[in-house]
């Protein structure tokens, strides 16, 4: 072994270089606001702890930047975490939150599973919690206030109603091939759910193949370079969210075929790109997800914190757009 | 035994039968499942069909792997190819995307030398961590692979970002004699690679430093030197396939571009018969690795298997092309058809393949 032989101030001067760049990565990753140190509520302001996935996407970015604007407009002062998609930096900075004695925790969780020890400290500590976005799988419904957040399957399912009226007048078979999100995700699992059950309205609606795209353009292009060439007549592409439809827009222009018009194309969550899409005529169709639930959080953080009672599942306010809709919104979109 | 037996037994012997056999399989499944499969149309002036598909989508792979073959031969892996993807693809879209005329060919030129700069760099630092430095290859590339994809968010802040520029898009999606211009980037990467390793000595000094560093030290080879270069070479290998990526879809997604791509590109390289230990390497079977690769996504998806049977699926085809491949596991097979006595096996452990002094 070479390191063996090293000279000691050798390995030493390779020890003070591990150091430096372990330093250099910790810093980079410790961009958080909550050790700043502040012991909540002295000034009586109400303190939310906000502990966010991370800045994976341009839906996230929006959903961060609501959720401070709210909390601004609110009055409410707020501590905020990012995770950077790591469950043990968002069970660390909830913790942090705990000791902090916040009034509220809220955070959007990583994954679903292992947040039962955490929540029950919060619980223990008596400070309320709050999830939004994204669910927990735990048994004990009581280490949460309440779950704010999109209805996937009702994106799907809006998907669908919209289809079947879209296409009610069509004779034959309508041929719809899918674009499924992330294998087994929750949004790719609930939406296709929401989509089936919708279009089993109307005999003549059939999925003709659906395969994933792992929720990116290059996937969602790639899966429908194949679509098309295994199925010559496809009449309606459902994609899950806007990427993996974008992709599929190129995939079907280079096929020869007018997407909008040859092959009808529904797609979920409405970001820029897609909106231009849909404002553009590429796109028909578009179910909201939508990242702006900053609002609604401040709204229940406050109910929440003078102890009255909020339900459980509370939905994020979400719409549907056609092409006109989109060129009105489009203008005025925040992400 | 007559000739034409002895001529069936050498090809049956070459290293590269088995995974052409399995190419070859694959591609016969997929005509038997849809006859039109392999069908080539000319279709706005050049060629399209499915096999295209196949060639311009494992462009980007073969060019991965090309890199990722090197660094293994001389005994190290490159984990961070994947990060350098899609950085260098987050900087040439982002340069891109702030100027004024996206078309301007300067414009793609300057974006495309300042995204490679930045991949070179980040591939020197790879090098110098294991040559000069001396940490593990795993470990000094698995900073830049983790750190990697933050610095690519950084760059598009945490955003994808779209560009509309005719110039970057023909990296990916251009055409040349009818056939995708990226077939040919990927090409002439691997034709420059080889001459400069098989028509020199670069390739055999590459061989034996992978072979025994030390010994090849000894011997007048400056290891280090070596070794540090792999790394650079292997960046700007990482840094064209991201142009590709990025260019395929016209943006860039810090998050999914090249995301294991590295993995594919091992995969390639060992399936291609270079052993992970290093030594000997072979360009020419990494590339058949990186079509089985992808011959392999797009069979999912054309025969439309369920994304949750997928992945099986594609472990089942890998394990089956490494088992066929091994020596030992062939040897049983053959021993257990014929009941022939076993033959005398050599170390139980798969020995590093030496270069010849």
């Amino acid at each position: 072994m070479r390191n063996m032989r090293m000279p000691m101030a050798r390995r030493r001067a390779m020890a003070v270089v591990a150091a430096v760049l372990l330093a250099g990565a910790v810093a980079a990753c410790g961009n958080s606001d909550t050790g700043s140190g502040g012991d909540g509520g002295d000034d009586g302001k109400l303190v939310l702890g906000f502990s966010q996935v991370g800045a994976e996407s341009g839906w996230r970015t929006a959903n961060t930047n609501s959720i401070k604007e709210a909390a601004t407009e609110a009055g409410i002062e707020l501590k905020f975490d990012d995770a950077q998609q790591k469950q043990e930096n968002q069970i660390k900075a909830i913790r942090n939150y705990i000791q902090q004695k916040v009034d509220v925790i809220a955070f959007s969780p990583v994954v679903e599973s292992g947040w039962d020890t955490v929540l029950k400290e919060a619980k223990d500590a008596g400070i309320p919690v709050i999830l939004t976005d994204r669910a927990v799988d735990s048994a004990d419904k009581s280490l949460y206030k309440t779950f704010l957040g999109s209805d996937f399957v009702k994106e799907g399912r809006l998907s669908g109603e919209w289809l079947v009226e879209n296409k009610k007048d069509a004779t034959g078979d309508v041929n719809i091939v899918e674009l499924q999100g992330t294998t087994g995700s929750a949004p790719a699992n609930d939406r296709k759910k929401g989509f089936a059950e919708a279009i089993a309205a109307d005999p003549k609606l059939k999925v003709i193949a659906s395969q994933s795209g792992d929720f990116t353009r290059a996937g969602g292009k790639q899966v429908m370079e194949q679509f098309l060439k295994a199925h010559p007549k496809i009449d309606v592409l459902f994609a899950h969210n806007d990427d993996m439809g974008l992709g599929a827009l190129e995939a079907i222009t280079a096929a020869g075929k007018e997407p909008g018009k040859d092959i009808t194309i529904i797609t979920i969550d409405a970001v820029k790109d897609g909106m231009q899409a849909l404002a553009d005529g590429k796109f028909n169709f578009i179910a909201e997800c939508s990242p702006l639930l900053g609002p609604q959080l401040m709204d229940l953080a406050k109910k929440v914190h003078a102890g009255e009672e909020v339900p459980p599942r509370i939905e994020t306010e979400e719409t549907t757009f056609t092409q006109e809709q989109a060129k009105e919104a489009l203008p005025n979109r925040k992400y | 035994m007559s000739d034409a037996g002895n001529r069936f037994r050498t090809l049956l012997g070459h290293r590269l039968f088995w995974p052409v056999a399995v190419l070859v399989v694959m591609l016969a499944a997929n005509t038997v499942y849809r006859p039109g499969f392999l069908s080539v149309e000319v279709n706005n002036g050049h060629l399209y069909g499915t096999p295209i598909d196949i060639l311009r989508l494992s462009a980007p792979l073969i060019l991965v792997a090309l890199g990722m073959t090197l660094v293994i031969s001389t005994g190290g892996i490159d984990l961070s190819v994947g990060s350098v993807c899609a950085i260098s693809g987050a900087i040439a879209c982002l340069y891109i995307s702030r100027a004024p005329d996206q078309d301007n060919l300067v414009t793609v030129l300057t974006a495309l030398a300042m995204a490679l700069g930045a991949a070179l760099a980040l591939g020197a630092w790879n090098g110098v961590l294991v040559s000069v430095i001396g940490i593990q290859p795993i470990i000094a590339t698995l900073i830049l692979m983790v750190a990697g994809r933050g610095l690519a968010q950084l760059v598009a802040e945490g955003q994808i970002i779209t560009i509309n520029s005719g110039p970057y898009r023909a990296i990916g999606l251009g055409h040349l004699l009818t056939l995708p211009l990226a077939i040919f980037i990927a090409l002439a990467a691997a034709l420059l690679v080889a001459a400069f390793t098989r028509r020199t000595a670069l390739g055999m000094i590459v061989e034996s430093v992978g072979g025994n560093r030390e010994a090849s030290r000894l011997a007048g080879i400056r290891s280090g030197r070596v070794v540090f270069l792999v790394y650079v070479v292997s960046a700007a290998c990482a840094a064209i396939a991201g142009f590709m990526m990025t260019a395929n879809v016209s943006s860039a997604d810090g998050n999914n571009t090249g995301l294991w791509v590295e993995l594919d590109a091992i995969l390639a390289v060992v399936i291609g018969g270079t052993s992970l230990a290093g030594g000997r390497f072979y360009l020419g079977g990494t590339i058949l690795g990186a079509l089985i690769i992808q011959t392999l996504t797009t069979t999912v998806y054309a025969m439309n298997i369920s994304p949750q049977t997928a992945l099986l699926f594609k472990a089942v085809v890998v394990i089956a092309v490494c088992l066929i491949q091994a020596p030992a596991f062939r040897a049983k097979f053959r021993r257990r058809r014929s009941g022939t006595p076993p033959p005398p096996q050599s170390s139980p452990q798969r020995q590093k393949e030496q270069v010849p002094a």
